[in-house]
């Protein structure tokens, strides 16, 4: 099946299996290995981009859905004001240790900075519920979206 | 390679479901679960799959002063966002996974997965949802009890697709909503349960029950909500223990890994008779 949708801001026309996971599509096809896979089947958030600005799990999501959509991933979003802010509140508030979960993380919190330029705590439990971390505890990681909001205000 | 279908409308998309086995896919956060075969290897679907999420005619939203049509490809998130559903929905869907699997999950593939612990279920249950199924040749209404019957399992046609979800446009006095899971987030449910009341003065004119993930379908009974339905609130303690019995006798829950026949039982009877004492208290 012929699919056509924006990555990273590029226009890509593929031929795909129309049930292939856009997880794989994005890992072995194009290389965006920001886009982790951890459990596949949507629990874990590690293989989390955005589609039309919203977070989504890509493993959950196959080529025939892709059709006509923007998907960004941390490659795309890398060389953006809004990106380095929250990698750098990430760097400061210790919220990366293995880094697995660590791209889903900031896709989660862009997403739902876009939305929400200034949210509350109870916000950003909200929007990290779907990403899963083994390492640091989840603390961090809501001080690390706390700090970029803080210091992001205007850019989202 | 595999062929899939995307249709531009709905008229195409039923031409094709007639012509050919398919497998629909939605949302798709269901099917690519199931029939996933790990890491690099597409989900194995039984049939070419049709997708159906993009269609304009299955997003549409609709309220009129007696009902709410659902079209069947909205996502929860959007469903969320319209602001207009009854309380006891937007409850239910808030506890369903998380805010990206919402932005994908759809309340036709939630009906038509047909799983016992579906937390959009127990409301539209009790709710008396009715679902209109179109094929190219006709268009029927029918009621949950109607379309599932048994785990993932439908009445649907080999021609048809779910095309709408239609609710009544009506607020209940009393909505109670308890999902039981193992965290607030992305846990899938132990069980569930639904209650709507309505009172007229100091009776209660409508009783509505039901309870998720306790049987192989929803649970309720229209029968036993009869037996509620005019009897004067100061005496809903007196019937309180019988009614409990009669639902004990119609759950039958099942082990699996997220809980236990037992544990799902007496819950849920619990969560039931806190329900009766909230509606006493009222």
């Amino acid at each position: 099946m012929k699919i056509e949708f924006e990555i990273n801001n590029t226009q890509k026309i593929l031929e795909v299996d129309p049930a292939r996971r856009l997880l794989d599509i994005l890992r072995e096809d194009l290389d965006l290995t920001s886009v982790k896979e951890g459990c596949g089947q949507g629990e874990c958030g590690a293989c989390m981009v955005l589609m039309d600005d919203k977070a989504v799990n890509s493993c959950l999501i196959p080529a025939g859905n892709v059709h006509g959509k923007n998907i960004t991933t941390v490659e795309g979003l890398r060389s953006t004001e809004q990106y380095k802010t929250i990698e750098q509140a990430f760097l400061d508030a210790g919220s990366v240790q293995c880094g697995f979960c660590t791209p889903g993380m900031v896709i989660s919190a862009e997403a739902l900075l876009r939305k929400n330029p200034d949210p509350d705590e109870d916000e950003i439990k909200e929007a990290l519920e779907g990403n899963l971390c083994r390492c640091t505890g989840y603390n961090m990681i809501i001080e690390g979206v706390k700090l970029a909001a803080e210091r992001g205000q205007g850019l989202w | 390679m595999v062929k899939g279908y995307r249709p531009d409308s709905l008229q195409e998309a039923l031409e094709i479901k007639s012509d050919h086995a398919t497998s629909i896919i939605a949302g798709g956060t269901d099917l690519m679960v199931q029939k996933a075969r790990g890491t690099g290897l597409k989900p194995g679907l039984k049939n070419n799959p049709l997708f159906i999420s993009h269609l304009p005619e299955l997003r549409k939203f609709e309220t009129s002063d007696k009902f709410i049509r659902i079209g069947a490809c909205l996502t929860l998130s959007e469903l969320v966002e319209k602001g207009e559903l009854p309380t006891p929905l937007l409850n239910a869907i808030d506890e369903i996974a998380s805010i990206p699997l919402r932005n994908i999950a759809t309340m036709g593939g939630n009906i038509c997965n047909a799983s016992p612990a579906g937390d959009t279920l127990p409301y539209l249950y009790a709710a008396d949802a009715r679902l209109l199924l179109q094929s190219i040749h006709e268009e029927r209404v029918i009621t949950l009890d109607e379309f599932i019957y048994g785990p993932g399992q439908i009445t649907l046609e080999s021609g048809e697709i779910l095309t709408d979800i239609i609710i009544d446009n009506k607020a209940y006095d009393f909505n109670f909503y308890k999902k039981v899971g193992t965290s607030k987030g992305m846990a899938l449910s132990k069980l569930s349960f639904t209650g709507l009341v309505n009172f007229d003065g100091d009776k209660i004119s409508e009783f509505r029950a039901a309870f998720g993930a306790v049987g192989p379908t929803v649970v309720h009974s229209p029968k036993i909500e009869d037996k509620v339905t005019g009897i004067k609130i100061e005496n809903l303690s007196d019937i309180a223990p019988e009614i409990e019995n009669e639902y004990r006798k119609i759950i039958s829950p099942i082990d699996d890994s997220r809980s236990t026949r037992e544990y799902r039982l007496e819950t849920s009877l619990r969560i039931f008779h806190n329900f009766l004492e909230e509606i006493s208290n009222y």
